[in-house]
């Protein structure tokens, strides 16, 4: 028995199957940004440009990098960001 | 349904003993010219020169066929089975393929094994997977590199503990559990106000973990939670602490193995945790009462998870809530009531009915505030070593209550105001200061039996109660 595994739905089915992606935020006024930089070349670039901007229009900041682009986040890089910041930004680079 | 070609069908497996034996007979049978065609289960390879061989390890065909046991030997007649043998008997064998002399020197009949589509599990797996087993609710597929059980959280579908994941082939073996069909709607629940099939119940009560035979009992128990009289939604919705504990009577609390005795709300019990957590998933899933969204509890309890159990008929010497209820012994039902909990009453030196009632009483006058005698009510659990002071002074549970009446009276000066204090009660406090207003109105007051054999305990399920909202029983079906 090689069937892919199904699942049915417990709910009411009120909500779509595909789950929508977080709503954005209606205004960034006041917002905390953290900028992640996965580590992988010239990334920072993109994001000293990004801090550069959101200082200039009175947000905080707070830089985070991962030790290594390939690998997933650690779990406490995730729990520091969630804690910290409102909005997070996450450069690809190359 | 799948169709078969005129002629014989064998079906056998290579672990069969009898299927072995009798593998001659098979190639005596293939020796007639398109006669014979053998379905075998488990080893292409066997039996060895018997024609047309077809590997059905998948079951396909003998799932279609009904094969129960191997081997199983079919006469098709113009496109429709005619007849069919179980096992080897020689004479059976022979007047089905109308040949005489098979399996000459061997035993004149011999019993067979079980066939492969009767390993456990094996008929829901072929039902979905050849059957056609058509469900209402929607297919979530799982990506191969995906966890189920971590999809079910990402969904939003548990209570914070693990659930098992429901897949079509747990789902059908739930609902065979029950005599329903499983588009019958069981009601509407709330707060979303969305109707619950049989199926949906299914799919929560599978999450839960409940074993199918458990699940009559979680049908009723979602009925009676929707009787008005139980009030689901203000439970869902209440800043109290509340949730709709389950209480289980009569001969199919023994038949599924509930517990009444030790550790009797505590863990360990598989109906007892399941059951009770399959209508919290209900309520959640389907109902869409979620904390933080409506389920606005300011404590909450742990019996949100799950409060389940069986009410303890052992001895007879009282009867049961449901026989008080007017429910015969051969009866079984589920009673739901509100429950915030379990308080203990500690009375290890009583050895009378009144000493032991004269510490019951300012146990349950405290419960909620010495002085809030609205909307409050408890469920008294007497464990078996108080049951036994009571029973030996041959009080009944009548007599308990009577007795314990005049001991649950409030003074008016003491009703505390601003919690559920109505009009009238606020003139008699301010007329009649030392008036006595009784702690539970009719009705609100409970005593049951549960509990393990050691300990001079009893316990206290306080939760909400009125005139209008009170525990709901319901006769629990098929």
């Amino acid at each position: 028995m090689t069937n892919a595994t199904v699942l049915l739905d417990p709910t009411a089915e009120l909500s779509p199957v595909m789950r929508p992606r977080l709503a954005r935020p209606a205004s960034l006024e006041g917002r905390r940004f953290g900028l992640l930089d996965i580590n992988k070349a010239r990334g920072d670039v993109f994001l000293d440009r990004i801090e550069a901007l959101l200082v200039r229009r009175g947000h905080t900041v707070h830089r985070y990098r991962k030790p290594r682009f390939s690998i997933l986040a650690p779990t406490e890089l995730k729990q520091q960001i969630a804690a910290q910041c409102d909005i997070a930004v996450e450069a690809l680079a190359d | 349904m799948k169709q078969f070609p005129d002629g014989l069908i064998a079906v056998v497996k290579r672990d069969c003993p009898t299927c072995a034996l009798i593998e001659p007979v098979l190639r005596q049978l293939a020796a007639q010219d398109g006669l014979l065609t053998v379905y075998t289960q488990d080893d292409p390879a066997f039996p060895a020169g018997a024609g047309t061989v077809v590997d059905d390890r998948e079951l396909e065909n003998s799932y279609h066929l009904g094969v129960a046991f191997v081997p199983t030997l079919i006469r098709v007649r113009d496109g429709s089975e005619a007849e069919r043998a179980y096992g080897w008997d020689r004479s059976e064998w022979e007047a089905l393929s109308k040949l005489q002399g098979l399996g000459a020197g061997l035993p004149a009949s011999r019993p067979g094994c079980g066939s492969r589509t009767q390993e456990p599990g094996m008929r829901a797996r072929l039902t979905v997977r050849f059957g056609g087993a058509i469900f209402a609710a929607r297919s979530i597929p799982v990506a191969p590199s995906a966890d189920d059980i971590e999809l079910c959280y990402e969904r939003g579908w548990t209570d914070g503990l693990p659930v098992v994941p429901p897949t079509r082939e747990r789902v059908l073996e739930m609902l065979e559990g029950t005599t329903r069909k499983p588009q019958d709607v069981i009601g509407v629940i709330p707060p979303d106000r969305v109707e619950c099939s049989v199926e949906k119940a299914a799919i929560n009560a599978v999450m839960a973990g409940c074993k199918p035979e458990y699940f009559p009992v979680v049908l009723a128990a979602i009925e009676a939670a929707l009787v008005p009289e139980f009030g689901l939604h203000g439970v869902i919705c209440t800043t109290n602490a509340v949730a709709p504990v389950i209480m289980v009577n009569g001969p199919i609390a023994r038949r599924i193995g509930m517990n009444a005795r030790e550790n009797v709300f505590g863990q360990g019990n598989r109906a007892n945790a399941t059951i009770g957590r399959a209508l919290q998933l209900v309520v959640r899933n389907v109902g869409g009462g979620r904390p933080g969204e409506i389920d606005r509890a300011c404590f909450g309890t742990p019996g949100k998870y799950s409060f389940c159990f069986a009410e303890d008929e052992s001895g007879g010497a009282w009867e049961s809530y449901a026989l008080e209820k007017g429910y015969s012994k051969q009866a079984s039902t589920v009673t739901l009531f509100t429950g915030d909990g379990v308080a203990p009453i500690i009375d290890q030196s009583a050895r009378t009915p009144e000493e032991l009632i004269g510490s019951y009483a300012p146990c349950l006058r405290a419960l909620y505030h010495p002085g809030q005698v609205v909307d409050v009510a408890a469920f008294l659990v007497v464990s078996p070593e108080h049951a036994r002071i009571f029973h030996q002074a041959g009080w009944s549970k009548q007599k308990v209550k009577d007795e314990l009446r005049p001991l649950l009276q409030v003074r008016s000066r003491d009703l505390k105001r601003g919690f559920g204090v109505d009009d009238d009660a606020e003139r008699l406090k301010r007329e009649s200061p030392d008036a006595c207003v009784p702690k539970f109105r009719s009705g609100t007051l409970n005593i049951i039996r549960a509990g393990g054999s050691a300990g001079l305990f009893s316990a206290m399920i306080s939760g909400l109660g009125s005139i209008t909202i009170g525990p709901v029983t319901r006769e629990i079906g098929t």
